[in-house]
């Protein structure tokens, strides 16, 4: 696809309008998931498993249906059986089965009256488990005489004799390692570990459900792509997809944990089991980080080879990761980017996703990515210091770029890494002097992005106004962008165009907001359908002028008479156009279908400097900068604001968030106040630089840039600790007593 | 269970709600008197998505209970606009792209309007640390410090 605006001169592309549901969410208006509530509606609350792994013996729900304002009670039995694949994954966990296999797994639920009532009659449930064994770690599910979990959950890519928990097994690569290793003046090779990370987002999963015996209903609820979440509860009930009408709320926060369902085809069983009286869920903040999808946590060895002048001739990677008790950790991912940022002749990759007794990982932000960042970019650091090579500059040596081959195989087309480099490089921060306990950190990240299906509508109003309708939801500004892109194809004003995220009634089947795709692709969907309806309007001109459709042009919101014509007739606004429109053939609307494939990704480099106390081992964050490479900010503070709280999310994983599980398996901090995301006071301003290397595949240039930003934060942290103390911490998260700890044993030698 | 009548004052109003002495002040403002501007993030006073004012005095609102709001005066996020005009924090929140999500957004709002009642120049710090018990997930606070300080600003030369 060509890029329609070579020269970038747009007319309100790039500026930075007030977003159109601000004021609802500013005044306490906007109606989120928790928000809705309809008359004659039901509560529901999930008993969960307080094991780690355990066979579920006996449910007994007659006290509980005893009581007062209990109207139905759940288990697997509600569900159909023979489900397969990913489709029972999603059952499965959804609702357990014959077993228990994580801390939090639902077991039964139940609808009531009134929210306590609800809660009240949960614990009225009785079941009896017969406690099994358990392994939550990767590197212990791996081994002889670990509990398998479940056998036959792996797939044919797991070659034999390997741990039934091992269920998928990648291997890629290309050139030759000996050669590349041979090469090198400095070969290195270490471990890393990383901690599961939860998405965070302040919303916590909400829905309200409501189906009838014949299987029809609708569903409210906050998600990141409703036609997922209609497809998957519909698989899981044994329902036809249509059966379900989703329509999202606001959306408090995803980061692709908002891409899968967890309470919502309980919300419909109950419901039907109630009669067809509406079942509202509100999960509560334990039951998000117990039983949602955190991501994985990986054990990884990175062995890299290096000239003295600073080429990368070698690399090797093996990620062991575990995405809770079903197949899933984005091993897939992790192997094809783990080197991404770099052009290397000789490299491999080997990758296993492996089952634990932990609840289902789910996307996170550039799912599968910072983990590999974590090693690879920690240990091109460590050999830069070694050798004596500054980082920036090794890094634009071997610095992937437009026509070079990436390391997954295809051939780079233009990319921004260099340029984001560049950036990083001549800002300001990356001159700072450091003072004693500083120091300076840098590191870069990728994320292919993505297309995906995408439906979209324009229609026009007799008022010359625009509406837009996309099945993406907003969770940072995405109506403002969309209305943007609409005002440039239209050649209106921003205020002209309005924004509708649509039900799953309305358009056609739409992938969630995620993959940095929803300014890519509903963005190009928008423009597309946009076209069609400025063609139509030149078309009801050109009838009225009695001159041929071609011989119209769209300039400035109007149609003009152009060629041979040119100046013959008044130029007709959008605003006439349509005003006649019922009398000039009825109305206008354009439509966008497809599954667009132009998108492109986006490099990133962060430069982050830190002091550590050496008295706690505490790593304050004296200063951050970000650059990234958006093709074409659309609407800039809001891609800064993707960047900064990419960032921010990097940070807390580096140095802050884990999952911590006890002897027994059970999660030990699924509240706020142990599972500590960064606070504003741990954090400095976030510099932000974009850089703008248009995509080809976008008109206007767009690449997406939401999930870039979380990658580099975890080594450039890494890079700047060590940089700060010498030390050099493989294992996150990077907390002050391990901070201590290692200063301690560095200074005993 | 028996309820409980209580007759308290929201955003200026009188309310009266009937509840269990077990439901929290946040249950109430948004399961009775339907007013869902405040949020539940944690329900264990870490998140402040769920802030409001009781006699002026800022609270998580899930820390406390529903009948302890008897004859107290609460402000949620509903009353801090004075009808169709924003007050400045409101305005610089979408002026300065403040929110993404916009959830934590309430309780934000009104943690900062108490603190700028208290302390109408608060430095950076002192900001930072004010808002330390409010999470949002989505923006790095960069963008919301900016919005706070510059509506302070404003408030200052308009005072
Ligand atoms: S909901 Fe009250 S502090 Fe989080
Ligand atoms: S804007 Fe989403 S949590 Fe703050």
């Amino acid at each position: 696809m060509a890029l329609d605006n070579k020269n970038n001169e747009f007319k309100v592309i790039g500026s930075t309008p007030n977003r159109p549901d601000g004021l609802d969410k500013v005044t306490g208006r906007a109606r989120f998931g928790a928000d809705i509530s309809v008359p004659g509606m039901l509560h529901g609350a999930v008993v969960r498993s307080p094991h780690a792994h355990a066979k579920i013996v006996k449910i007994d729900a007659s006290k509980a249906l005893a009581m007062k304002g209990v109207k139905a009670v759940i288990t697997r039995a509600d569900f159909p059986e023979g489900l397969e694949g990913e489709d029972w994954n999603l059952q499965e966990n959804a609702m357990a089965g014959e077993k228990a296999l994580y801390d939090g797994h639902a077991v039964a639920a139940v609808a009531a009256t009134s929210p306590l009532a609800a809660r009240d009659a949960a614990k009225l449930i009785e079941v009896e488990y017969e406690v099994l064994l358990h392994v939550t770690d990767v590197d212990e599910a791996m081994k002889d005489g670990a509990p398998a979990i479940r056998e036959g959950a792996a797939d044919y890519s797991v070659p034999e004799g390997l741990h039934p928990n091992v269920v998928r097994f990648f291997d890629t690569g290309m050139g030759d390692l000996d050669k590349g290793f041979a090469e090198a003046d400095l070969v290195v090779e270490r471990s890393y570990t990383t901690e599961a990370a939860h998405q965070g987002y302040i919303e916590p999963h909400a829905c309200l459900g409501q189906m009838g015996a014949d299987g029809r209903g609708e569903l409210w609820c906050c998600t990141q792509g409703h036609w997922f979440i209609r497809r998957m509860s519909t698989a899981v009930l044994g329902v036809e997809t249509t059966n379900i009408r989703v329509t999202p709320s606001e959306i408090g926060g995803g980061f692709g944990g908002k891409t899968t369902i967890t309470i919502e085809p309980l919300s419909l069983a109950l419901s039907r089991k109630a009669g067809g009286a509406p079942v509202k869920m509100v999960m509560n903040r334990g039951e998000v980080l117990r039983a949602t999808g955190p991501t994985s946590s990986a054990s990884m060895d990175i062995k890299m080879g290096m000239t003295k002048d600073g080429k990368i001739t070698a690399a090797h990677g093996t990620f062991r990761m575990q995405g809770g008790a079903f197949p899933g950790a984005p091993v897939d991912v992790t192997t094809m980017l783990a080197f991404a940022n770099y052009t290397i002749e000789n490299v491999h990759h080997i990758g296993y996703d492996v089952i634990t007794n932990r609840p289902k990982q789910a996307a996170y932000r550039a799912p599968g990515a910072p983990m590999a960042a974590f090693a690879v970019e920690s240990t091109v650091d460590e050999m830069c210091r070694t050798l004596g090579l500054d980082p920036i500059e090794t890094r634009l040596k071997n610095a992937s770029r437009d026509g070079t081959r990436s390391t997954f195989g295809p051939k780079f087309g233009p990319v921004g890494l260099v340029e984001s480099l560049e950036a990083a490089r001549d800002h300001a921060n990356y001159k700072m002097p450091l003072g004693p306990n500083q120091g300076r950190g840098v590191a870069s990240g990728y994320w292919m992005n993505w297309g995906g299906e995408t439906s979209a509508s324009v229609a026009m109003s007799e008022d010359g106004t625009v509406t837009v309708s996309v099945g993406t939801p907003d969770i940072g500004g995405s109506r403002a962008s969309m209305a943007l892109m609409a005002a440039e194809a239209f050649g209106i004003a921003y205020e002209n165009v309005r924004v509708n995220i649509s039900d799953t009634g309305a358009l056609g089947v739409n992938e969630p907001t995620h993959g940095s795709r929803a300014t890519y692709a509903s963005g190009l969907a928008t423009i597309k359908a946009a076209e069609e309806c400025i063609t139509k309007m030149c078309k009801r001109a050109a009838d009225k002028w009695g001159i041929d459709a071609d011989a119209v042009i769209w300039e400035d919101g109007s149609a003009k008479p152009s060629g041979p014509n040119a100046g013959e007739f008044d130029p007709l606004s959008i605003g006439e156009i349509c005003a006649e429109m019922g009398e000039t053939g009825g109305p206008i609307s354009g439509h966008y279908e497809g599954s667009p494939t132009g998108f492109s990704g986006s490099f990133g480099t962060h430069v982050v400097d830190v002091e550590i106390d050496p008295e706690t081992g505490h790593t304050t964050v004296l200063r951050y900068l970000v650059v990234q490479d958006a093709g074409k900010a659309i609407h800039p503070a809001y891609v800064e604001g993707q960047f900064q709280g990419g960032a921010a999310q990097g940070i807390g994983w580096a140095l802050n968030e884990e999952y911590i599980y006890g002897e027994d398996g059970r999660l030990q901090n699924p509240v706020f106040l142990d599972y500590r995301i960064p606070v504003a006071s741990d954090l400095p301003m976030i510099d932000t630089v974009i850089v703008e290397v248009p995509n080809p595949g976008h008109p206007y240039g767009v690449r997406g840039v939401g999930e870039t930003g979380i990658t580099p934060p975890l080594p450039a942290l890494a890079n700047a600790i060590a940089d700060a103390t010498g030390l050099r911490m493989r294992g996150l998260p990077m907390t002050p007593p391990k901070i201590l700890a290692a200063l301690k044993a560095q200074k005993n030698g | 269970m028996s309820k409980v009548h209580v007759t308290t004052t929201v955003n200026g109003d009188q309310a009266e709600f009937l509840c269990e002495p077990r439901e929290t002040l946040l249950d109430c403002l948004r399961d009775k008197l339907h007013l869902t501007g405040s949020k539940e993030g944690c329900g264990t006073g870490d998140c402040g998505a769920c802030s409001v004012t009781v006699d002026d005095r800022l609270v998580c609102s899930c820390l406390m209970l529903g009948v302890e709001a008897e004859g107290k005066e609460i402000k949620t996020i509903e009353g801090m606009a004075d009808g169709e005009n924003l007050r400045p924090l409101q305005a610089k929140f979408i002026e300065h792209a403040a929110l993404q999500c916009g959830v934590c957004t309430p309780g934000i709002l009104v943690a900062s309007e108490a603190l700028l009642k208290k302390n109408p120049d608060p430095t950076e710090e002192e900001l930072r640390y004010w808002l330390a018990g409010n999470l949002c997930r989505c923006t790095g606070y960069d963008k919301i410090i900016r919005a706070v300080m510059d509506a302070a600003a404003e408030m200052r030369e308009t005072s």
